[in-house]
């Protein structure tokens, strides 16, 4: 469980591994849940990885299984209405199957997970350096005193000024961006190998949502650990991405490297979230959202499921978008993606400049 | 803080002078004629009546009568009943119309009585209610959730009085396995164990209500964000119910508490009634229905009413210990 660190001494990183040591691996992981409609596939068939030092980028639509995925990896969904399958592994340990015991354990020590709303996240009954020592205290055996020194000096970390005055306060006495700064302080307490940053920006106001995200910039280079960042916002992927991870309707459709995907995207999904994306250097903008929305994940498409939505299924023979279900494959670039065109670079580029 | 309270209590003094002005008028300037139920004889001569009348200063204006009123609430007063002078003592209710005994008397030594009663009501509603709603809460959609629901809404649905009665036909008559009930004059003992049979039939009925209550405001809490921050931190099931999850579920419980509280603290009157409990309840119906007993009447909502103000104000106070979010300024 922990590395037994003393409370001042683990600013300074001694872990067992090094940058780029895989510390997370999911395989052909599906995620359903009963519903009164019927069974929601949420996630089907996701494979992925993330590597100490590096940051994940998980991007797609709302709906697209992106927090779904991201909760199995702590374990928090509720037992009794959801089938999970395939195998998640982490740092040697397989989750799909494990024992709450076993979760529990892993849970802020080995996996932290920062929420999307500062605002709800939080306890209000309770102090903030409280909230954060309490996680502490669940994976060290020490003191209240010293697990409230820690806190303060995570609170410190985050860059919240007066740590220890702010340590005695509620919530509701932080303004967003410090409560979301507190939030990655408690995800960060425990030295977790893992931290999964589920949109953590989207509530905060823009010049707030640039501070955080070089906070966790920062943090990771000191902390080492990997860092799974969910969210919408490409412009973000931008800034802070190593890796990218494309979802749509559940299923992964793009993997690769961030500034390669962002650059040149392969899959006609991707391109079109690249699109609806404004920019601030071009000065002539086109802003193309894509057409129609994301589907029903009890009903999904025959076939490939965005092909409801895709321009270029007549560049594929024959029905096959509508009838057959493409396989995640590797590209001779190394990019993966989950498409029937024959040479997506290609065809995709002729789009953009045409 | 302190001025909060205070400002608190100035208000609370307000409404109770309010009150006392309103019920003052109400039943005294109103239709009751008391001398009707105090006179004897079937048709009371009207000579008779006015000499009833004149005897409990009746037949004074009604704000001399409400100027002795209210001295005798803050400094006392003399009392002249039947040529006899006698001092009634701050805080000074008058005397019965009935058997001339000390308003004040008769309500503080009925209120322990009602106390008691209340209090240990609420233990059995508050212990079976809240208990068995975060159960429910926690095993949602189960058969024991479906059961306990179905069971608090049955009796929820069944009028009180009946289900009173029947317990007391059951419990303390045909199977008198739960003992009578006896005055605070026959000592501690029997007094205390006698109110056990009403505490349990008012505090189980009660309990229907605090169980959906409960259950609703916990399954509630538990879908909360701050609820899933709690179990992402690796603490055990049992702190992110109680700890996390509880703890936030009881506060709006603490208002609904409050109301229940007041309710029963100036006297449960159909429980009272139907165990033959001796507290303000009975003292109230008794006075209102049988003898049109005014003193004692405007004793017992006087004395419901500083119980209520009151108890508002130990709510708001507790409620800001409990929700950081409320300050008292
Ligand atoms: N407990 C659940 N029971 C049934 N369906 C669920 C449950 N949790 C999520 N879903 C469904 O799974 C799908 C994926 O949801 P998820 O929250 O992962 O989307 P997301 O990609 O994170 O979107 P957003 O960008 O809006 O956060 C949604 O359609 C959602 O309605
Ligand atoms: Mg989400």
């Amino acid at each position: 469980m922990s590395t037994g660190t003393s409370p001042s001494g683990a600013s300074i990183r001694d872990r067992v591994g090094s940058a780029g040591d895989v510390v997370l691996k999911v395989e052909d992981l599906s995620v359903r849940f009963a519903s009164d409609e019927g069974p929601v596939n949420a996630v089907q068939n996701l494979s992925y990885e993330a590597r100490l030092g590096r940051t994940l980028a998980v991007v797609g639509e709302s709906g697209s299984g992106k927090s779904v995925s991201s909760m199995t990896l702590l374990g928090l969904h509720n037992p009794k209405r959801t089938t999970i399958t395939g195998s998640i592994t982490l740092d040697g340990t397989e989750l799909v199957g494990a024992s709450e015991e076993t979760m529990r354990g892993l849970r802020s020590s080995s996996v932290a997970m920062v929420f999307q709303d500062p605002q709800s996240s939080l306890h209000p009954f309770f102090k903030v350096g409280k909230q954060i020592a309490e996680a502490y205290r669940a994976h060290h055996h020490v003191s209240a005193a010293v697990a409230n020194t820690r806190a303060v000096e995570m609170l410190e970390r985050v860059g919240i000024p007066n740590p220890a005055r702010r340590a005695k306060q509620y919530p509701h006495e932080f303004s967003g961006g410090m409560r979301q700064r507190a939030m990655i302080a408690l995800g960060l307490v425990n030295d977790p190998k893992l931290l999964v940053a589920d949109e953590p920006t989207t509530a905060l106001d823009v010049t707030v949502q640039a501070q955080i995200l070089d906070l966790i910039k920062d943090l990771q280079q000191e902390f080492g650990s990997a860092v799974i960042l969910i969210t919408h916002d490409l412009a973000v992927v931008a800034e802070v991405a190593d890796d990218i991870l494309v979802m749509y309707a559940g299923r992964a459709v793009e993997k690769g490297l961030a500034k390669h995907v962002l650059s040149q995207p392969n899959h006609p999904y991707t391109m079109g979230l690249l699109e609806s994306v404004p920019s601030a250097s071009e000065e002539v903008q086109e802003l193309r959202a894509i057409r129609g929305a994301p589907p029903s994940l009890v009903y999904l498409p025959s076939g490939c499921s965005f092909h409801p939505r895709c321009d270029y299924q007549d560049q594929v023979p024959g029905e096959r978008c509508v009838t057959e279900l493409p396989e995640l494959r590797i590209l001779p670039n190394g990019r993966q993606i989950r498409c029937h065109l024959v040479d997506p670079e290609r065809v995709l580029s002729q789009e953009t400049s045409r | 803080m302190f001025i909060y309270i205070a400002r608190r209590i100035a208000l609370g003094v307000s409404v109770l002078l309010v009150t006392l002005v309103v019920t003052f008028l109400i039943f005294f300037a109103g239709p009751a004629d008391p001398a009707q139920s105090l006179c004897a004889e079937n048709r009371c001569p009207a000579v008779k009546l006015e000499q009833i009348r004149t005897s409990m200063g009746l037949d004074r204006p009604i704000s001399v009568q409400f100027a002795e009123y209210f001295q005798g609430l803050f400094v006392g007063r003399d009392i002249t009943d039947g040529g006899n002078v006698n001092h009634c003592s701050a805080p000074c209710l008058g005397y019965s119309f009935h058997n001339h005994l000390q308003v004040s008397d008769e309500v503080f030594r009925r209120f322990p009585t009602t106390v008691a009663l209340a209090l240990l009501a609420m233990v059995v509603f508050l212990g079976v209610g809240v208990s068995l709603g975060v159960v429910a809460a926690t095993r949602r959609g189960s058969a024991f959730d479906r059961t306990l629901v179905g069971v608090s809404q049955v009796f929820g649905a069944i009028p009180y009085i009946v289900v009173a009665l029947l317990f007391a036909l059951y419990f303390t008559v045909l199977y008198p396995i739960l003992p009578q009930t006896h005055p605070f004059s026959d000592g501690f003992g029997p007094w205390i164990v006698g109110l056990i049979a009403p505490a349990i039939v008012l505090g189980l009925v009660t309990s229907t209500a605090y169980v959906r209550y409960t259950r609703a405001q916990m399954v509630d809490t538990l879908a909360q964000d701050y609820v899933r921050t709690a179990r992402s931190k690796g603490i055990s099931g049992r702190s992110v119910i109680y700890k996390h999850g509880l703890r936030a579920a009881l506060s709006p419980v603490l208002t609904i508490l409050g109301l229940d509280m007041a309710g029963l603290l100036s006297g449960t009157l159909i429980t009272e009634q139907i165990f033959s409990v001796d507290g303000l309840g009975k003292l109230a119906i008794t006075a209102l229905i049988q003898t049109d007993d005014l003193p004692i009447i405007m004793g017992t909502v006087l004395l419901g009413c500083v119980i209520v103000v009151a108890l508002n104000i130990v709510v708001d106070i507790a409620y800001s210990f409990v929700d950081p979010r409320v300050r008292l300024s």
